[in-house]
Parts: C-alpha cells; structure tokens; sequence
C-alpha cells in the first residue's frame, strides 16, 4: 500500500526530508508547539506547573489510547472497538475494587485483573480479524457492541465510585511531585522498551506489505494477533487513568474517545495504511487535541461555539499533518 | 437448464446451486428469513403485515444512507464515509426548522437539506481527491465539524417539528397500503441498479474501484467520479435525514449518530466488500433488512439492555464469517 511512496529515490535528499524521513512526527510538533505558544499567550496560567499537570491528568488517558490504536495501524488494521475496552476495563476495576474492600492489596489486584481483561478483549479482536479475516472495521464494531454489553452487564448504570486511596494517589503528589508524572516516566521507559521488541518490528513490516512479510517467513496472523493484545493492554492502562481522573465507573465513558484515538494517531504522522508510524508521534497527537480543546477555551468561545471551533481546528490540523507528511517524504 | 436443475448427483449441478446460495444477496435473503421465522417463533405476531410494514420502514432509513455508502466504498481505495450520520442529523434539524410543522415548508426543505448534504459531500470529495486525504480520515474529521455545528444549531434546546405532511409519508399507507419512504427506496433501488448497472458513470464506479491506475490510463476522470461519489453519499444521508425527522416527529440530539456504522454493516453484509469495485446495492437493501431485523428480535425477546447488546455483538460476527472473508496467506 506504501508502494507508491517507494520508487525511485534521488540520490540527493535535502537534510531536511531526511529528517522528516526519520522523525515523521516533526509536523505534529510544530503544531504542537504552535498550540502551546497560542495557549501561554491568551492565557498565561494555562502553562503554569498546576496547569500542565491538569492537562496531563485529563489526556493521559488519550494519550495511552492513541498508542494502543498505533500497535494495531501500524499493521494495516484499526481498533474501533478500543473505547468500548476501556469501557469495560473501567467498570471491571471500579467493580472489583468496591467489592473487596478498596484497601491498597485489593486495588493491584484489581488492577491486575483489569490488565487481564484488556488483554484478553485484545485477543479476541485479534483472533476475529486475524484469524478469521474478517474485515477489521466492521469487526471491531462488532466486538465494541459486544464489549459494551458486557460493561452494561457488569455495571448497567454509571456512579459506583472508586475507592478514596486510589484517585487520592492518581491526583495527589508523592515527594512534592504530582503522582501523573511518574506515570509519564513509566509510560515513557515503556515505549522506550516496546519500539527495541521483535513484535514492533514485525507489526511494521507486516503492515508494510503482508504477502512480502508472509513471504519472508514472519508468523503474520500471529503479529497482528500480538498487535491487537498489545492494544488491549494498553488501553486497559488508559482505563486506569480515566478511572483515576473520574473516580467512579461509567460503561460507557471510553465510547468517544475511540475516534479521538484515531484522528491522534494520524496527527501524529502514522500511515493509516500501515507500516510507518511512531508512538511519540500518537502522544503528541493526544496532546494536540488536549491543547485545541483548552485553546478554544481560552481564546473565550460561547460555549455553544466550542464544538465547532474544536472540530473546525482538529480537521485542519489532520489535514495539514497529511499534507505536510506527504511533501516532506516525496 | 431442466436436466441441471433435476437433483442429479452431477457434482456440476451440485457446485451450481452452491455457488449460487453463496451469493450474497442469497445468503442475505435467505437470513431475513430465517430471521423472521426466528421472529414469529419467539414471539407470535412478529411476522404479522403491520410489524413487517414497520420493520421495512426502519430498514428503508438505513437503506438510504447505506445507498451512499455503498458507492463511496464501490469508488475503492479505501473508501468509507464516516461523515454520514453527521449529515443525517443535520438534516434532520435544518429539515424540522424550516419546517416547522407547516406542510408548506416542505419543499424548501428538501431543496436545502439536499443542498446541505451535497456540500459536506462535496467538501469529502475534495479533501480525499485533490488533497488526498484518506477517507477515514477525511470523514472522521468532518464528523466532529457536524457535530459542532449540531450543537451551535441546536442551542441546547430541541427545536423543528416535522410537517404533517411528511409524517404522513413515512408512516401512513401511500399507494396500495404501502408508505411512500417504501417506495422512495423502492425507486431509489432501482436508479442505483440502473446507475451502477446500465450507465457510464456506473461502470467507471466499478473501474475506480476495482483499478484506479488503469481506470485513469483508460481515460476515466477518477477524481471527478470520486468527488460525485462523496456528494451522492451527502445527498442520501440528507434524504435519509428528512425521512427520520418524518418517522421520529421531532430532531433531537444527534439522531444520525446511530446510522454511521450500521451502514457500513448493511454494505459488507449486501456483499460489497470495503476493499471496494464489486458488489451492488440489491444487496446492501437486504442486508439492511438484515440488521434491522436482527436488532427488532433482540427487542422482542425478553432480555435486558446489556445481554441484547452481547448477542448482537456476537450475531454480528457470526454473519460476518457468512460472508467474503480476506484471503489467506499463501507462500
């Protein structure tokens, strides 16, 4: 599906094409500094330490949920069904955490638990798409309906709420440092990890070409399999981060953030077809939709006006990410 | 034709009628009716004149929008249009303020939904052509600009009452006891068999789709015909819209939202595969019957919200694998 990009290339590439070549991201960030810029300067609080923090609060979810969308598209598939797992990961934790008690045991158990079901919710998108070639998006809504019923069934109305020690700990501070941010240092060492894997490797060639990747002898239902579970994981983490930030169960909260999820990864310069991409790439593109949602409230928009104003932005923003991706790599 | 038809032990015979049940809209068909069998068992009644009268209504709102989908996802390369509820819910807004409960609004209406339906299509259109965009994205993004613009439309208050006159036309009997959105769909089912079958136009859906490099060698305007495309999905989803407002009475919130996906379902299960450049929509009508029916015995048999979700879910999938699976890997 790359293959039109593929022929013929110069000998003699400007440095700067390169550098777009290696870091396909470059565009999101200069957005992205735009946006920050924009921020600090109709409202200067708005980068204060408790500002970002707030920010970071908020999108950290989205943030774990475009890079769990990016493990699947780099591969050539999509995860429509990825809200709905964050859904059921949400009620599944808060469940659970009510039910034995709520002290600090309980709650890693729980949570543990939750990462089992994000993984096994993983699986399943896997088998359905990669085992049975079902085509991905039509599949994965249906693994979403089935989800979501399952989230309806074990909590059918939102409001039970999570234990105090555990949003307590998710907004308080440790050492006079914001909890969140040791969150972001774990998350960044992770994906500092996972891009040195086989499996990331692998997740790209497959989406590069998939009869190449077949050909040269790559378990390829197996890859996209591992993609899926990686996505279910990984959205089971951004679940724990809604429920920080919430502080209560809800069986349809995550239901919205899927195409948010979407639109982040191809901010950040990921090609939807599959075989090229970067996680930092997706973070970036959470956070550029973090920072369009708080510009629009800044700059002092009706209220009415806002969803416009956010739609408006975040379309321009997905277009000129394609456009400029494409130019600097052709 | 008699000698192949007589049930002869030929394995040719056999392999005939085998691969005529695996056509799609066979296989669609002969699930509407086991479903409705399944209907009529579980609950009696439910295959009754009235109630499959109400069904077919529900599934011509489907059908409709999936008529426009059904051709942006023909055109290929990766073509889909996630915008369409967007547009089914605006139009179903605009449509109910002009309006406004007066049957003599009802033209302008139309004219102006159609118009509206049209641009945001048009606006598809040229981001997936002369930007190249891909559709997902595209439309993804023009869904959260529909969105926006429900909400400063709406002000928060729900606002536009359909005219008699087009409630009427959804729901009460037309023309031999059967509503007039029946036999819009019926008309509409038939220009597109005409379109995609008889016309130029159709045959260069068809090129587009299944080879765009050599539809374009062979003179085809692919970015004109694609750009069409992306209009005509506008143009259905906004006559879907109008003939909503005409069901439900009154626009409320995003009441397109619930079509976006469903009809991209009713696409892949009429036996146009979202790879696109073959297909028809004969088949997407049944296969929005199909879901329609599906979703009404879920409501009939006795189960709560969440276990009616689940089995959807799973007969959803179930239904899938009836269908064109992808190729596997060969070395």
């Amino acid at each position: 599906m790359t293959m039109a990009s593929a022929p013929a290339r110069p000998q003699s590439r400007s440095a700067l094409k390169r550098t777009f070549e290696r870091y396909p991201f470059l565009p999101a960030l200069i957005i992205l500094v735009v946006l920050i810029v924009l921020n600090g300067w109709f409202q200067p609080r708005s980068l204060s330490f408790v500002g970002i923090t707030g920010l970071i609060k908020t999108y950290l979810a989205l943030m774990l949920l475009a890079v769990a969308q990016t493990y699947v598209i780099y591969a050539g598939d999509i995860d429509l069904s990825a809200g709905a797992i964050v859904s059921l990961v949400n009620v599944v934790v808060v469940g659970f955490m009510a039910q034995w008690g709520g002290d600090g045991l309980t709650i890693l158990a729980a949570l543990g638990l939750g990462l089992a079901t994000g993984l096994a919710c993983g699986l399943v998108n896997g088998i359905v798409v990669a085992a049975l070639r079902l085509q991905a998006i039509v599949a994965t809504f249906a693994t979403s309906i089935f989800f979501t019923g399952l989230a309806l069934y074990i909590q059918p109305v939102a409001g039970t709420p999570a234990p105090t020690l555990f949003w307590r700990t998710y907004g308080g501070r440790i050492l006079d440092i914001p909890f969140v941010f040791y969150v972001v240092v774990a998350f960044a060492i992770l994906l500092v990890v996972l891009v040195r894997t086989r499996l990331t490797l692998r997740l790209l060639a497959v989406g590069d070409g998939q009869q190449e990747a077949f050909q040269s002898g790559l378990p390829v239902t197996a890859v996209r399999i591992g993609g899926y579970a990686l996505c279910g994981v990984f959205a089971a983490l951004a679940a724990f981060c809604i429920t920080g930030d919430t502080a209560s169960g809800d069986p349809l909260v995550g239901g919205k953030m899927t195409l948010f999820s979407i639109a982040a990864v191809v901010l950040g310069g990921s090609a939807l077809a599959g075989g090229y991409g970067t996680v930092v790439g997706s973070v970036i593109g959470a956070l550029i939709i973090g920072f369009i949602n708080s510009l629009v409230f800044f700059v002092g928009t009706p209220s009415e006006w806002q969803n416009l104003v956010q739609g408006l932005a975040i379309l321009l923003a997905l277009m000129a990410g394609v456009l400029v991706g494409r130019g600097a790599r052709a | 034709m008699s000698d192949a038809a007589t049930p002869s032990h030929s394995p040719a015979a056999a392999a005939r009628i085998v691969e005529f049940a695996k056509q799609p809209l066979v296989v669609a068909l002969i699930l509407v009716a086991a479903l409705l069998y399944l209907g009529e068992t579980l609950s009696p009644g439910f295959a009754s004149g009235q109630q499959i009268m109400r069904l077919l209504i529900v599934a011509a709102l489907l059908g409709i929008v999936a008529a426009g989908q059904n051709l942006v996802v023909l055109g290929g390369r990766e073509g889909i249009d996630l915008s369409v509820g967007g547009v089914v819910s605006l139009s179903a807004i605009v449509a109910g303020n002009l309006m406004a409960g007066e049957n003599a609004g009802i033209p302008l209406a139309i004219v102006a939904c159609i118009a509206t339906g049209a641009l945001f299509g048009l606006f598809n259109g040229i981001g997936v052509t002369l930007l190249r965009i891909p559709p997902l994205v595209m439309t993804l993004g023009m869904l959260g600009v529909l969105q926006g613009l429900l909400v400063v439309i709406r002000q928060g208050i729900p606002s536009g009452r359909a005219a008699p006159g087009l409630a009427d036309f959804v729901s009460q009997p037309f023309l031999f006891g059967v509503p007039g959105i029946l036999w819009l769909w019926v008309v509409i089912g038939l220009l597109m068999a005409f379109l995609l079958g008889r016309t130029v136009f159709g045959h260069r859906i068809y090129a587009i789709g299944s080879n765009e490099q050599a539809a374009y060698m062979a003179g085809v305007p692919v970015k004109a015909a694609r750009i069409a495309l992306f209009v005509l999905s506008g143009v259905f989803a906004a006559i879907a819209g109008i003939c909503l407002l005409g069901y439900s009475g009154s626009s409320f919130a995003n009441v397109g939202e619930q079509y976006m996906l469903p009809s991209i379902i009713a696409v892949v299960f009429g036996g146009t595969p979202l790879s696109g450049g073959k297909g028809g929509y004969t088949g997407t009508m049944a296969g929005a019957l199909l879901l329609v029916i599906l979703q009404s015995i879920l409501v009939t048999i006795n189960i709560d919200e969440s276990g009616r979700q689940m089995v959807f879910g799973i007969t959803l999938l179930v239904l899938m694998l009836f269908y064109g699976r992808g190729r596997s890997m060969r070395a």
